[in-house]
């Protein structure tokens, strides 16, 4: 009986509480820089795209919502010719950012993508690629890889060695 | 001539008043049930979510209303319609001001008990007419439990009627000018609250329509306005049991400064806030306890009320 009364009073003093309830469209909840949200392909510090068409982020996704096409310019670096995602099948797991080598594709804290029709929810390259690098600022691919393509040859790279001659006897 | 003119505009107005304040509280119960989890509840729709009574409305007046093949159509048709009619048959004799009531009954309480105990054949008619199990199930509890709360509801009362020396409402508050009966007659007024808890199956004693084993008790296959009836039908009951409350044990329209009415209307507002405060607050009990509540508990407290009460009136004079 007196558990009753007890548990009626602590309803009653549930007025004067704080609200947990988050207002939302007039007021935008808090969320963490590195919350899965909207997928974008981002450009290095130089302006060009990182992605290298690599197909990893097709392959890992488990919903198959990435297609791409790879092709290549005339000094050999790859880009993708097409890239999209179709965000009415992404489950926003971020394992193609895991999977990405070359920090191209990222997540991002947004989530208002909502749409009236559904084929807009497929967006292509020009939709997905943003102007800056990103999380990762610095970041240049061709910079550190031992690539050789137009403007920097074999052995050009940051922290990287000359090529070996291996048929020299000289060391 | 003005006389008649008199009581046609009481007539509506209390129709219009109830029907309005039972709509009113599908908003006003959802907000504080809401205040009392920490959330906000419905505050979208106009000044504090008020127009969600209208949005609730059109969503409900243009619902597909389906009678199931199975059902026993008429009775099903009927069932909802008894459960309104026998609760605002009781607004009649409640006494919202002096002289303000639309019949001023001799036997008024005895008036109200007897349409409360019409009321449970509606759902105990929903219950059959369905031809559900689960339906049949609710119609069952519903039966059992408003028969066996309904003896100690009428005993509960006796002791206040004994006080007043009559049956009429309008005689039950002007016997309270000097004392609220809630002070001598305070279990009754207990029991008659858990009573009135029990009568219009409110939470915790919802066990006919207990939503979490009967999937939605006697109202299971009733859709659109006819369940609406049902939801109105409810809160009616909730506000008819707040008036009586405020009538029998709180002084009814009796208050100072205030016009009469705008007590009466003050007091059954927070007896009301008090039956959501109790639903936001107590878990439902299992069938058995609600029975040994009633006929090992509450039926004792109410005799032993009707009986002490007797003594002193009669060691009094």
């Amino acid at each position: 009986m007196l558990s009753i009364l007890r548990s009626i009073w602590t309803i009653l003093t549930h007025t004067f509480r704080r609200r947990v309830t988050v207002q939302y469209p007039d007021e935008e909840p808090y969320l963490p820089p590195r919350y899965r949200g909207r997928i974008i392909l981002s450009r290095d510090p130089d302006g060009e795209e990182r992605c290298v068409a690599c197909h990893l982020c097709s392959a890992v996704c488990p919903t198959d919502c990435i297609s791409l096409q790879a092709t290549e310019d005339e000094t050999g670096r790859r880009y993708p010719e097409f890239f999209r995602i179709n965000f009415s099948r992404c489950i926003f797991c971020g394992m193609c950012e895991e999977a990405c080598p070359t920090y191209a594709i990222q997540l991002t804290p947004d989530f208002e993508m909502s749409e009236f029709k559904r084929q807009n929810l497929v967006y292509e390259k020009e939709d997905l690629l943003i102007d800056g690098p990103g999380k990762y600022p610095d970041y240049n691919f061709y910079r550190v890889a031992g690539l050789a393509i137009g403007g920097k040859d074999k052995g050009e790279a940051e922290n990287e060695s000359p090529p070996v001659d291996i048929r020299s006897l000289m060391p | 001539m003005s006389e008649t003119l008199r009581l046609i505009l009481i007539v509506f107005g209390v129709l219009v008043a109830a029907m309005s304040i039972a709509a009113g509280l599908i908003w006003f119960e959802r907000r504080m049930l809401a205040v009392w989890q920490d959330r906000y509840g419905p505050n979208r729709v106009g000044p504090f979510g008020l127009l969600q009574v209208l949005a609730d409305m059109i969503k409900i007046f243009s619902k597909e209303d389906w009678i199931p093949p199975f059902a026993d159509k008429a009775v099903f048709i009927l069932a909802p319609a008894i459960v309104i009619t026998t609760v605002l048959m009781s607004f009649a004799i409640i006494p919202y001001g002096p002289n303000i009531q639309v019949v001023d009954l001799n036997i008024g309480l005895l008036f109200f008990l007897a349409m409360s105990s019409l009321g449970a054949y509606s759902v105990v008619l929903a219950g059959w007419s369905s031809n559900n199990k689960y339906s049949l199930l609710g119609g069952l509890r519903a039966s059992a439990q408003m028969l066996s709360y309904e003896i100690f509801m009428g005993l509960s009362l006796m002791g206040t009627v004994m006080l007043a020396g009559s049956f009429n409402l309008a005689d039950i508050v002007y016997a309270q000018r000097g004392l609220w009966f809630f002070i001598p007659q305070i279990f009754g007024l207990v029991v008659f609250l858990i009573a009135g808890l029990a009568e219009t199956h409110r939470l915790p004693f919802d066990l006919p329509e207990a939503e979490s084993e009967l999937v939605a008790g006697y109202h299971s296959e009733y859709s659109g306005m006819k369940f609406g009836m049902f939801f109105v039908g409810e809160y009616l009951g909730i506000t008819l049991i707040s008036g009586l409350i405020v009538t029998l044990f709180f002084g009814g329209w009796i208050g100072p400064f205030l016009p009469p009415v705008i007590w009466f209307l003050i007091k059954t507002g927070i007896v009301i806030t008090l039956f959501v405060l109790l639903r936001g607050s107590l878990p439902r009990p299992r069938y058995d306890q609600l029975m040994s509540l009633g006929w090992k508990l509450m039926l004792p407290l109410s005799l032993l009320n009707l009986a002490v009460t007797g003594a002193v009136l009669l060691v009094l004079r």
